[in-house]
């Protein structure tokens, strides 16, 4: 029998589940740490990739890079990663490992995972979901977007972590194979800030990321005008579905982001951070806002133009930009 | 946002499970708190999936007039569209496109049925018919 796992009801599936498992090896990593830790936190507009002709719009790293990035990060940390060409190679791996008594994380498709509610099940291929033990088909899952523990029979595991298409994930599986006994906050941290402040910045390197990014959708919304009415509001409802959907989007990231600098403010006793936490948290009532303003332009029930939404976007382009200016000068101590 | 603010509009596409949220407490600190649904995103999703049943119901009467085949009004049923599903199946768009000509489906190999009946997650006999009704 395994050691018992401790579920957490998380708000994003891969900073929850490295969380959970970093916390079963006896590292007391919050969701928030991890994902600060990760430099998780972004914005980043990518035409040229589509979802449902839709372009795609981020607000936090690309899938898998959270866990890498966290490898990195904490010094003694080594993930074990694992892809399959067939799916019987991917199951006897999953099995042994289990057997073991190891929890293994897995990338899957969303799509194909039973416990999902209908109306959630769409063909996003980068989920991800701790396994911590098996009773002969019958998969005990701690999915970290779930508030409780689910089981999945053997079919439905397999079919979503070979699913195809773009992220396909390959039977992608992985769980540490060194873990550090403690953290050494005082360097990772300001490094970490640091990283995420640069590269969402005023400065960043390139034009589609960070607040640069977010004023160029602001100038794409603007001119929605001349569009299509049912394509404008299509666009409107999936920027905001990008932003609170699929994970926890950009008011959702922005408060996770928030509570780890107030994580780390206390960690290093830095005022700096404490502010810096709370401004987080009220740009993140900001994003909310733009949300609400968008889904009440869809519906045309109140005098919403794409000028006033575009000038919200603006607004906290502006204040992310000064905010991580300031974070990008962070000292270490 | 304060704790106390977080909407609580139970929607209905999270089939009653709840989703966390990070928010302030009276004291000032930001932790995990509880959702069980925002009127925005149910409002936004709602639109999403209506995009998709108007696509299906447009090739479901479609296939019913023998102008395109059964596995175009699928592949929207299966929440997937043209650039998802070539990309899933390894192949070129418009070679999946040629596959929405009823005469050429009709005749698709056992192999290449199986193959979209794989990435769409139904199986085979399913793939080749449509259902008896569908609004």
């Amino acid at each position: 029998m395994n050691k018992p796992l401790e579920h957490r009801h998380a708000a994003h599936c891969e900073t929850g589940v490295m969380s959970a498992m970093l916390r079963y090896h006896g590292l007391a990593v919050s969701e928030p740490m991890a994902f600060g830790l990760a430099s998780g936190l972004t914005y980043a507009y990518i035409p040229m990739v589509k979802i449902n002709g839709m372009p795609l719009i981020a607000y936090r790293t690309p899938p898998r890079m959270i866990i890498r990035a966290l490898s990195r990060r904490i010094g003694g940390l080594k993930m074990t990663f694992q892809k399959f060409r067939k799916p019987g190679q991917g199951e006897a791996a999953l099995d042994r490992l289990l057997d073991e008594g190891r929890i293994v994380g897995l990338q899957t498709s969303v799509f194909f995972l039973p416990y999902f509610p209908e109306d959630m099940r769409f063909h996003f291929n980068a989920h991800n979901l701790l396994v911590y033990g098996r009773e002969g088909d019958a998969f005990q899952v701690s999915d970290p977007v779930f508030s409780h523990l689910v089981t999945v029979d053997r079919q439905s595991l397999s079919k979503a972590r070979f699913a195809k298409g773009a992220l396909a994930p390959k039977g992608l599986l992985y769980y540490p194979a060194e873990v550090p006994a403690e953290i050494d906050f005082k360097t990772v941290l300001p490094k970490a800030i640091r990283f995420t402040a640069k590269i969402n910045g005023n400065r960043s390197p390139v034009p589609i990321a960070g607040s640069k990014g977010i004023h160029r959708v602001a100038r794409n919304i603007r001119k929605l005008v001349e569009a299509e009415e049912r394509y404008a509001h299509l666009y409107l409802g999936h920027i905001v579905r990008m932003q609170e959907e699929i994970g926890t989007g950009g008011g959702g990231f922005r408060f996770m982001y928030a509570a780890f600098l107030q994580e780390a403010a206390e960690l290093l006793a830095s005022d700096q951070l404490a502010e810096a936490a709370d401004e987080m948290s009220s740009i993140g009532d900001e994003w909310r806002l733009f949300a609400l303003m968008c889904a009440r332009k869809s519906k045309a029930r109140y005098d919403d133009t794409f000028d006033s939404i575009a000038d919200q976007l603006d607004k906290i382009a502006l204040r992310e930009g000064a905010l991580f200016a300031q974070l990008s000068a962070l000292e270490s101590k | 946002m304060k704790i106390k603010d977080i909407p609580q509009d139970k929607a209905g596409s999270l089939g009653g499970e709840t989703k966390v949220i990070y928010a302030e407490s009276d004291s000032g600190r930001i932790e995990s708190s509880e959702t069980n649904g925002w009127e925005v995103e149910e409002i936004v999703l709602g639109q999403a999936l209506d995009e998709i049943k108007r696509l299906t119901v447009d090739a479901y009467q479609r296939a019913r007039q023998g102008k395109t085949s059964a596995l175009e009004f699928h592949m929207y049923h299966q929440r997937m569209d043209l650039p998802m599903l070539a990309q899933a199946m390894g192949r070129f768009q418009w070679m999946v496109k040629r596959d929405f000509s009823p005469q050429r489906f009709a005749r698709l190999s056992v192999d290449k049925l199986d193959g979209y009946a794989e990435v769409l997650g139904i199986d085979r006999d399913t793939l080749k018919q449509l259902p008896e009704t569908y609004e």
